[in-house]
């Protein structure tokens, strides 16, 4: 079923972290296989922010292969020899557990494409997430498991994504957990709910275009999908519009970016979402339940039609 | 109801020796009795005084807890309960098959007031999917939007929206009345069997969509049409029974009823005598 939640300040920061995991714990009941947060915090935006994984957790529940703590380690040391070599220096390291790392790096970085690809050419490393804002952190488990795990909720930022994962299609995972990166683009996050049944048509085509796929999750291609129309030129909003006839089958998905969060809903509504606005905060998610989190006061909220796609800046 | 067994033109499948069997049909339909009104009784049912009222604050109860609370309140009597802090909670009001004034002071989440029978419900706020699922008689008026799925399989009974809705409403509905005061999303009336939409504002695309029966009424603009839905004419009689139906809804004052339009099914849909794909390739 999944549930996915998202909402974005506009002209000011709040704390995104404790606020988004209010809301995927209300959406709990959609789905506790995984969950995962999009954050894109207040910072300097000197240095880019690369969270990545050397390797899966092997908690209750998951589908991945038990490895030993040293590879993990083994893995570590090769990432930070990789980067050495492309030039990238590391400013500042967090290690919050055996498998996940958080990285600030001092890099003059046109394309992100090479440098992810050379990263992850490395057996057993993933990027989650490449940005100077961005943040992607996931995990086993339901939100306040993952927030707590990862002390996400002193995170101060403008907005924020974020999913509640029951699985269905594929395994459960790191790798197959939502948030997507939008790989190779900067700052570029993507959460959905729903099931895409021309997946493998579309990323036969864009892997022919150079595009890299981490997973078997049909949501993923969304991220890879809007990225490519961005290389292509498109924006962000024209990317979303056209994936509502490029992709096939029943969809909500959020996209964000640095300064942008937007919502799509395919052209049979199939899926829920329900939409609060006001001047100066958006609030979005499967259930009203999760926008109830954050403003439980009585409130104006509705349901988007089908097709329709919104952006909104902060 | 169509006549089966005196359809004397053969199908193309009957011309070619299959489907040969006579079709008798049967109806489900049950016709109300008057004379069994007095020994009528649904289980769990109470006798209530409309005058007795009670508030409920159901901000810390779970669904189950504040339904249950809610029937324990009609045992007692009580005929106008109002519920206060629903905030969005799912499966509030359902299964209530009494006469009751039932007042929700904010917004419901999925399936409010599912499978009901008799009460008149007011909701203060908005509703998610499904609202008022399988609604049997009574009356629920929705102050703000609603999702999708709004009146999904309603037999009976007045369902008004005062905001939009979202796709699919009054899907798969045998009966009632569905009353929108503005738009309506893709699919309304999908599947729909029998009863009435009325839609004062637009509606998005493949609205009737493979209607069996039934009518809706639409003020606004259409998106597009349905299989099988087409125009009808909006006669006198119509436009009578919408001024009626509106006013009673406490909607669309000053609406123009004369302007709308009106849309049933076809009824050229029913295909069923067409060859199976392995009878196709026998034919060719």
């Amino acid at each position: 079923m999944c549930g996915i939640a998202g909402l974005i300040h506009r002209g000011k920061s709040s704390n995104v972290g404790s606020e988004l995991q209010g809301m995927l714990q209300a959406l709990k009941h959609r789905g506790e296989d995984s969950t995962g947060y999009a954050l894109y915090g207040d910072t300097d935006g000197k240095h880019f922010i690369m969270r990545f994984k050397v390797g899966e957790n092997v908690g209750e529940g998951s589908s991945s292969v038990m490895e030993d703590v040293s590879v993990y380690d083994e893995r570590k040391k090769i990432v930070d020899q990789t980067l050495a070599e492309l030039g990238a220096k590391v400013v500042k390291e967090e290690r919050t557990l055996p498998y996940s790392l958080r990285y600030e790096i001092d890099y003059d970085v046109k394309d992100l494409l090479n440098f992810s690809q050379t990263i992850e050419s490395i057996p057993g490393v993933e990027i989650l997430s490449m940005g100077k804002s961005l943040e992607v952190i996931k995990d086993l488990g339901n939100a306040k498991a993952v927030c707590d795990r990862y002390s996400l909720d002193k995170l101060v930022g403008t907005h924020a994504i974020g999913h509640a994962r029951m699985a269905t299609e594929s395994g459960v995972d790191i790798k197959s957990a939502h948030p997507f990166w939008g790989y190779p683009f900067s700052d570029v996050s993507v959460v959905h709910n729903g099931q895409l049944t021309n997946y493998w048509n579309n990323r036969r085509a864009l892997e022919n275009k150079g595009m890299r796929f981490m997973s078997e999750c049909d949501s993923e291609l969304i991220a890879v999908y809007i990225a490519q129309k961005m290389r292509e030129g498109a924006s962000l909003e024209e990317g979303m519009k056209d994936s509502l006839t490029g992709l096939d089958g029943v969809f909500t998905y959020f996209v964000a970016t640095k300064d942008s969060l937007g919502m799509a809903k395919d052209t049979m509504a199939a899926k829920p979402l329900v939409l609060y606005e006001s001047d100066d905060l958006v609030a979005m998610g499967s259930e009203e339940i999760a926008i109830r989190s954050v403003l439980p006061q009585e409130i104006d909220t509705y349901d988007p039609f089908d097709g329709e796609v919104k952006v909104w800046r902060i | 109801m169509a006549n089966l067994k005196n359809v004397t033109k053969k199908t193309k499948a009957q011309e070619m020796g299959m489907h040969t069997e006579v079709l008798t049909g049967r109806t489900q339909q049950k016709f109300f009795n008057p004379d069994e009104a007095e020994n009528f009784y649904y289980f769990g049912t109470y006798d209530v005084d409309f005058n007795k009222r009670i508030d409920l604050d159901v901000k810390d109860m779970t669904a189950p807890e504040a339904n249950k609370e809610i029937d324990n309140l009609m045992s007692q009597g009580y005929g106008t309960i109002v519920i206060k802090n629903p905030q969005g909670k799912h499966s509030l009001g359902v299964g209530i098959l009494n006469k009751l004034n039932l007042i929700f002071e904010g917004s419901l989440g999925y399936f409010g007031m599912g499978s009901c029978d008799g009460p008149i419900v007011r909701i203060n706020g908005r509703v998610g999917w499904s609202c008022a699922e399988n609604l049997m008689a009574g009356k629920v008026v929705i102050e703000k939007n609603a999702g999708s799925c709004f009146g999904a399989a309603i037999r009976g009974g007045d369902l008004i929206c005062k905001g939009s809705v979202g796709a699919r409403t009054g899907i798969d509905m045998k009966g009632g009345t569905i009353i929108i005061g503005g738009d309506a999303g893709a699919f309304t009336g999908f599947m729909m069997q029998r009863g009435r939409i009325i839609i004062l504002g637009d509606v998005g695309i493949n609205l009737g969509d493979s209607m069996y029966d039934g009518t809706i009424f639409v003020g606004g603009e259409i998106g597009s049409y349905g299989s099988d839905a087409v125009d009808s004419e909006l006669t006198p009689n119509d436009q009578d029974w919408l001024k009626r139906k509106l006013k009673v809804a406490e909607i669309g004052e000053n609406f123009d009823v004369s302007k709308m339009k009106k849309i049933v099914a076809g009824k050229k849909l029913w295909n069923y005598d067409n060859l199976e794909p392995t009878e196709k390739k026998g034919a060719i």
